[in-house]
């Protein structure tokens, strides 16, 4: 196996924290696992890219573009930015929730729902899911990146108790129950 | 054996731990902050952030005379204010090892240049290592420690942004039991005087030599050769080699884990296996030049000196060089560049953001410095005009003064923050004061270092631990020095912002005004209950949009501002704008 993850969305949504766990997760299922991300000036309510490559031996920590097998976005628009790394072949998760970027929210530029609807079709498959709503629903807007993290996990073949032992180790121990929950919506949707 | 996935910074800090480093001091700087703010979970460790990386430095060559391996780690632009105690202690050697960790920044996500810390090897004539992945970062941590106490030098370890924010997997190790030496008393060796700096230029000479032709012999293994296909040999180090073996697995490899010096009779050995030579690196052409003033047929490529390397630039590099190479096509047409952007900016309920409103309303020329506020540069706000390194604001506010005979100096203001003010600021400041400045300098003193990741500064009052330590107090500092004119103001209070920036740039004196609120992040017991804008007074002005606040969206059917509750931390900017009462607090 050879899976090549971008994980997308907005600065604050927590999608560094839902990479590492991705990352523990690959270890303790017997990969070679590396990541990527930027962060420093391009961090709260910025675009946030976390790349992740799993495999039996990982070189570039960086997914070639036109490589990534597997879209995950945090945000509905996202996933826009980074087409020059989807193949015909790339499967999209998407949250299809939204945060408005300040150009949309000052009225100037408008959310661009209709290219949202043309450009998902592009991908040979595609899950719709509001990660926003099921996370309230489970306990607040925080556990959105677990929803998200749910839904990768019902797409990869790595055991969903591995991902529950990671997620137990890695959130903060008061919130690790809810967690667990919002890991199940999102696996079972 | 306990492996672990570790970011680049992790695993260099790790590798402090386990080498027996046992004094680390650092100024936070983007991508290097992460070593130091994990080091300090290693209680073995006495870790501190200093105030300049010069401080740090020096702080970490006296801790080798004392007996304990130290390091120091500072970003690319970091060692430049480094580089003066570096230049010397490459003649004094050291007692315990020194390990200076330098992070470029290839693509500058984070920084005001590209430059290439490579030089500074060769400029201080001292060993650097340059590891590829996690793993090697922790490992060269150890290796640098022996280099640096075999041949009595410090060793300089580069990581660039892709190493450092980078994940992979870590062999987890313990640490070494070193006992510490003893104070070092050697006048000759310590004492940089002409006499005696002479003699040590000659040390300098022969430990370069000798630790090139170690590196030749494999006595340092420090040079892996993957021998594959005749036809193309690369000599490659750092994240380099990763891109390399992906895009051109075919290839045979020499890779370089110390940069310099070079291994220039390897490298000659290894061209004799290979019917072509090349160099695959990124920013300058460092090793290339190298080779080819050695006299070795290689063959240049003909590569961007700017940004970041990637498989695919790899790839497209010998894409005209008859070899099987991997082909990345993009199918699709990036669309970024017509979306809505999300560029960075200050947060909701900032301190800074008042003041910059206040500056942008009065029209003043702000010379700016480096930290969060350089953000103030960005629309709609637009009220930071020039920003070149650490403390320059100050003085380069003092030039504008003098260079216009004071005519500028009632129009302009310095914007600095507290972490750099007390970094390289104060020097301009003192500077100032002594040749009669007239200039206007704003500290938006918020008690933290905010950009690189909240880390405590000598306003904060928190040590690096996160316990309580000595505060300074920066209004004292400044009425020390001597400066009468030191206002305190809310930057919140836009009203007392215009009249104090108004009634100090017009004097014909030098004056200090010091904003007091503290960071959203450094503490959080100031946020309250959030605003909301009542919709019968909204006229639909836009005055509140223009503050520039990520809270403040626009509803541009019904023309009414309106506020996100989730993002508003109650900061109370919005409604000073408001002419017309439209902005409350909830449940008032």
């Amino acid at each position: 196996m050879k899976t090549d993850i971008l994980m997308v969305g907005v600065g604050g949504q927590g999608t560094v924290l839902a990479s590492d766990i991705l990352c523990d997760v690959a270890l303790s299922a017997g990969y070679d696992v590396k990541k990527s991300e930027i962060h420093g000036m391009a961090q709260r309510g910025g675009s946030v890219i976390s790349h992740v490559r799993i495999g039996k031996k990982v070189f570039s920590p960086v997914i070639p573009v036109g490589s990534a097998d597997i879209l995950v976005s945090f945000e509905k628009m996202e996933f826009l930015r980074y087409f020059e790394y989807i193949n015909n072949e790339t499967i999209l998760l998407l949250n299809e929730g939204k945060i408005y970027p300040p150009g949309a929210a000052g009225g100037e530029e408008k959310y661009p729902d209709s290219l949202i609807e043309e450009k998902i079709t592009i991908f040979k498959k595609y899950y719709l899911l509001n990660a926003f709503d099921i996370a309230d629903k489970v306990f607040n807007r925080k556990v959105t990146s677990t929803v998200m993290l749910g839904k990768l996990a019902s797409v990869l073949e790595i055991k969903p108790d591995i991902w529950k032992d990671v997620i137990s180790a890695k959130v903060p121990p008061k919130t690790k129950g809810k967690n667990i929950e919002a890991f199940d919506a999102g696996y079972n949707t | 054996m306990e492996k672990r996935v570790l970011s680049g910074n992790a695993a260099i800090a790790r590798g402090a731990y386990e080498s027996g480093i046992g004094l680390v001091s650092s100024y936070p700087g983007t991508p290097s902050s992460e070593i130091t703010d994990n080091i300090k979970m290693y209680d073995e460790i006495y870790s501190e952030w200093a105030t300049n990386e010069k401080v740090a430095l020096e702080v970490a060559i006296g801790s080798s005379i004392a007996g304990t391996r130290s390091m120091t780690c500072m970003k690319h632009v970091g060692l430049n204010v480094a580089s003066d105690p570096l230049m010397t202690l490459s003649y004094t050697g050291v007692n315990a090892g020194i390990v200076v960790v330098v992070a470029d920044d290839p693509n500058m996500f984070s920084s005001q240049n590209e430059q290439d810390s490579r030089h500074y090897a060769r400029f201080a004539k001292i060993p650097m290592l340059e590891p590829s992945d996690s793993n090697e970062a922790k490992h060269f941590v150890k290796l640098a420690v022996e280099i640096s106490e075999k041949y009595s030098t410090p060793v300089l370890l580069r990581s660039v942004t892709r190493l450092s924010h980078s994940m992979s997997v870590v062999d987890i190790g313990s640490r070494e039991n070193v006992s510490r030496k003893n104070l070092d008393v050697n006048i000759p060796k310590w004492v940089m005087v002409p006499a005696n700096a002479r003699k040590r230029h000659f040390f300098v000479e022969d430990r370069l030599k000798n630790i090139q032709t170690d590196y030749d012999n494999d006595i340092l293994n420090l040079a892996s050769e993957e021998l594959n296909s005749k036809k193309i040999g690369i000599v490659t180090s750092g994240i380099a080699y990763q891109y390399v073996k992906e895009a051109l697995p075919d290839a045979s490899l020499l890779k370089l884990n110390m940069v310099y010096p070079l291994p220039l009779g390897k490298i000659k050995e290894f061209s004799k296996k290979v019917e072509k030579l090349f160099v695959v690196e990124e920013l300058d052409p460092f090793i290339e030049n190298e080779v080819i003033a050695y006299g070795l047929n290689l063959q240049r490529l003909d590569r961007s000196l700017m940004g970041e390397l990637s498989v695919e630039r790899v790839s497209k590099l010998f894409k005209n060089i008859d070899f099987g190479v991997l082909r990345f096509p993009s199918e699709y047409d990036d669309i970024d560049k017509d979306l809505p952007q999300r560029p960075p900016n200050m947060c909701p309920g900032c301190s800074h953001r008042g003041i910059f409103y206040a500056i942008n309303r009065l029209k003043l020329f702000a010379s700016g410095d480096i930290g969060c506020y350089t953000l103030g540069l960005l629309p709609p706000l637009s009220a930071i005009h020039s920003t070149v390194c650490m403390g320059a604001s100050i003085s380069m506010a003092h030039g504008i003064d003098k260079g216009s005979n004071g005519e500028y100096a009632r129009k302009s203001v310095a914007v600095i923050g507290d972490s750099t003010f007390l970094h390289t600021g104060i020097n301009g400041l003192m500077n100032s004061f002594y040749n009669s400045g007239t200039s206007t300098v704003v500290i938006l003193d918020n008690r933290i270092t905010g950009m690189t990741g909240h880390q405590p500064n000598p306003a904060t009052g928190i040590s690096i631990k996160g316990t309580p330590a000595p505060q300074v107090n920066i209004e004292t500092l400044c009425r020390g020095m001597g400066i009468k004119n030191v206002r305190i103001v809310d930057p919140f209070n836009v009203e007392e912002c215009l009249d104090t920036l108004k009634a100090e740039t017009a004097k014909e004196e030098l004056s200090v005004v010091i904003t007091n609120r503290p960071c959203i992040f450094a503490d959080r017991s100031v946020i309250s209950s959030p605003y909301f804008v009542i919709r019968e007074n909204c006229t639909g002005c836009k005055a509140c949009v223009k503050v520039g606040c990520p809270a403040i969206l626009w509803d541009s059917e019904k023309r009414l501002a309106f506020i996100d509750e989730t993002m508003c931390t109650g900061c109370g900017l919005c409604p000073e704008v408001c002419k017309f009462d439209a902005i409350n607090k909830l449940g008032e």
